[in-house]
């Protein structure tokens, strides 16, 4: 069964729970416009369960209705994991076998995004979801540089330190600043190794659309609620595969 | 003295104190050793120096970078600029500043008779800069009087940020209307790394608008209008942080800002800023701030938002000792230390709510006539807004129990959007909700002597008072304070005293030094 459409109380009904504000101030044609707008989005019937005035020119709507649209799950595009998912004990062994020394990632906030939240969940031990982080990784060495990092300070550190991998996270989304930010990355990555001796180019956040990894220039983009065990994963699947490890 | 609702030992407490006061009197001295170009660029700009020139560079370091290739940094910028004066190379400091960038003044260190009337002229003028600060507070206190102060505690706190100063303004009024006591203008992301201070209105900000005399100027005034309006003072808000701290300070004195934030280790461990830069930037710009009637709000929320808020309770406790020490001994009384802390908790966790109130009932009693700057969740706000609303709700029901003097506003929105006309609104029903509910619920409330609460925030004094001592503990520490923030003693940041962004703006004081600013705001103290 691949089409479905939304879930209230009964298969098939439909319902969904929309809130917005209108430039409107609070009066019966403001309620008639919420409805109007909620119509025009598929919801029908539409109930405006609750409107406020915020001010004397907006108005607050709460809208609970049924929509017409179907869904087909078939039809979705997501990036599936395309490695196996590692435990930290494999990881390292990969990583032994594979490289014959500890593998180096080198991460950091850049730009002037000054929330560590997302490279401190993957990198710090204390790690995110119940999950150790990849300092906990005995073959990894880990160097974070944590908060507005610069691009130029981290390719050069990447460079000094012979980076396997480099993980960047950001959170500000204003602008789309993590999109440029990250571009300006991945530019300035291929313009200071050959394309051959480059390092793994990692980034995420919440915000982020894990299908643009080659739109922005990278090798993995990775969203929201990503575990450091995903990350580590993918980096030694990429770097040191553990099956293929003679062939390689 | 009453021992409060956690029955906290008077002897532990006048220990922490103790600690904390021995961890930063080092950090003190040295900031007295030291000047940087910011508490110079100060100085000039208190003694009247503003604008710009065509590339937008401010005349304070135009200025300030001649005098230094001249004379070096080390003797202070006052002595050679008001020998310069007093020689006639140029009528005014505007003048003086302009011919200098030029290349057509050449600056010396003066000395005897010459020295004793550079001093003088600086002193006058900077002197002057200062009463213009004193008037300020003044005319805030009489407006007070005039329009009627916050009409309760907590002070309802909300942030304004669209990078451009004519959004904010009308954003601003609003937030006033809908019940805002206090009005933040959040900077724009980044400007704590340049080492100027941008000049006039500004309309483009990244996450935030440039803190700057003219947007200051016009906030306040606009503020000034709905304080009118509504028929109590609204207050202003911004930040005395990054590079520029000191110059920030003035400016927020000079154009009568009410609250600034202005933490002594922030910039050190979020900034990656030098820790000797900070300390000497922060000392000055306290003592501007204890004069200008300024509210100050420390940044102790921020630690939790990288280490855990369990383990890490005490780091904020300490942190707080040592704002508290820093404030003191820059002049800043009480009432204008807004010492912060947060509700940051994993919500997941068993108790998490009761753990809170400890941490926040540990605050208040511990500081107890400081207004206390109570921040709202960040760090477990998913994107689940509902259950972001509750935790927000829960946050204020904590503020409201334990007397906390500025609230915050937390926006279910957090890490989804910048807040929506709507999510404010939510927000602040919220708050007026819990408030209107709880009512004088903080007079019945008294944990159990020995109960969860009370044995949780004397567990976390005493891991305070162990942190302090291992921080003054010569053997683990030689380098005291300076030391332990290099190994990462708070928000997990290794931040080594040689190393950081501004480092290269530090110098020590020569014996020559001279700086009338510092002088006549050591005086009054």
């Amino acid at each position: 069964m691949t089409i479905v459409r939304p879930y209230g109380d009964t298969t098939g009904d439909g319902m969904v729970q929309l809130s917005f504000t209108l430039p409107v101030p609070h009066s019966k044609v403001a309620d008639g416009a919420a409805v109007q707008l909620a119509n025009k989005m598929g919801m029908d019937p539409a109930l405006v369960v609750h409107s406020k005035p915020m001010g004397p020119d907006f108005t607050f709507f709460v809208v609970y209705g049924r929509v017409n649209h179907l869904v087909d799950t078939s039809k979705v595009e997501v990036v599936e994991r395309d490695y196996p998912l590692l435990t930290p004990k494999e990881v390292n062994a990969a990583v032994k076998r594979g490289l014959r020394r500890r593998l180096v990632v080198v991460g950091g906030c850049i730009g002037t995004d000054a929330h560590t939240v997302g490279i401190d969940a993957i990198m710090n031990i204390k790690g995110f979801a119940g999950e150790k982080g990849l300092e906990y990784y005995r073959e990894l060495k880990v160097v974070n540089l944590g908060a507005q990092v610069s691009v130029p300070q981290l390719v050069e550190r990447a460079r000094a330190e012979k980076a396997d991998a480099v993980l960047v996270s950001q959170v500000v989304t204003q602008r789309d600043a993590h999109l440029l930010n990250t571009r300006e990355m991945s530019a300035a990555f291929r313009e200071a190794y050959p394309a051959d001796r480059r390092p793994l180019l990692v980034v995420g956040g919440p915000r982020f659309d894990e299908t643009m990894a080659r739109e922005l220039g990278v090798d993995r983009v990775f969203g929201r609620g990503t575990t450091p065990g995903e990350v580590a994963s993918f980096i030694v699947h990429r770097i040191a595969p553990p099956s293929k490890g003679v062939a390689a | 003295m009453t021992r409060g609702k956690l029955d906290l030992d008077p002897v532990t407490v006048r220990k922490a104190r103790a600690l904390a006061r021995k961890a930063g009197r080092p950090i003190v001295n040295l900031a007295k050793k030291h000047t940087t170009v910011s508490v110079e660029r100060a100085t000039l700009r208190m003694a009247g120096l503003a604008g710009a020139d065509g590339d937008g560079i401010p005349w304070a370091n135009r200025l300030l970078d001649v005098v230094r290739a001249d004379v070096g940094l080390e003797h202070g910028v006052a002595l050679p600029v008001w020998d310069a004066l007093v020689r006639n190379e140029a009528e005014d400091l505007a003048t003086l500043a302009q011919k200098a960038g030029a290349g057509s003044v050449t600056f010396r260190i003066p000395e005897g008779r010459d020295a004793i009337r550079a001093r003088a002229a600086a002193r006058r003028q900077v002197g002057a800069g200062l009463k213009r600060i004193d008037a300020r507070r003044r005319e805030r206190d009489r407006m007070i009087k005039r329009h009627g102060d916050a009409p309760r505690t907590p002070w309802i706190y909300l942030i304004v940020a669209t990078g451009d100063i004519m959004e904010d303004i009308p954003q601003a009024q609003q937030a006033a209307r809908e019940g805002a006591d206090v009005i933040a203008v959040i900077r724009s992301t980044g400007q704590s790394l340049l080492d100027y201070v941008p000049e006039g209105a500004t309309r483009e900000g990244f996450a935030g608008t440039y803190a700057t005399q003219e947007n200051f100027r016009l906030m306040r005034a606009a503020l000034d209008e709905s304080s009118a309006e509504l028929g109590r003072y609204v207050r202003l808000t911004n930040y005395a942080s990054g590079l520029c701290m000191p110059e920030i300070a003035t400016l927020a004195g000079l154009e009568r800002l009410d609250m600034m934030l202005n933490d002594s280790m922030y910039g050190i461990l979020f900034r990656d800023i030098n820790p000797i830069r900070t300390f000497v930037d922060q000392r000055f710009s306290r003592q501007v701030h204890a004069r200008a009637g300024i509210i100050i709000n420390t940044g102790e929320d921020n630690y939790l938002t990288t280490a855990d808020a369990v383990e890490a309770a005490h780091t904020v406790t300490t942190s707080q000792l040592l704002n508290e020490f820093f404030a003191k001994e820059a002049g800043l009384e009480d009432w204008q230390l807004g010492l912060g802390h947060a509700f940051e908790i994993d919500p997941d966790l068993p108790n998490s709510f009761r753990l809170e109130l400890a941490h926040a009932l540990l605050a208040r009693e511990l500081f107890p006539d400081a207004p206390l700057k109570w921040m709202p969740p960040t760090r477990h706000m998913s994107g689940d807004v509902f259950r972001g609303n509750l935790l927000d709700g829960f946050f204020n029901l904590v503020g409201s129990l334990t007397g906390q003097g500025i609230l915050l506003v937390g926006m279910m929105t957090e890490a989804v959007v910048t807040p929506w006309l709507s999510d404010r609104d939510i927000a602040l029903q919220n708050v007026r909700y819990v408030l209107n509910a709880t009512g004088d619920l903080h007079e019945d409330f008294r944990p159990a002597p020995d109960g969860f609460i009370a044995n949780r925030a004397r567990q976390v004094l005493g891991e305070t008072i162990d942190l302090l001592e291992a921080i003054v503990d010569t053997e683990q520490h030689p380098g005291g304070l300076l030391d332990a923030i290099a190994d990462g003693t708070f928000g997990l940041m290794r931040r080594p005293a040689d190393a950081g962004r501004g480092l290269d703006g530090v110098a020590k004081k020569s014996s020559a030094y001279y700086n009338p600013a510092t002088e006549l705001l050591e005086e009054a103290q």
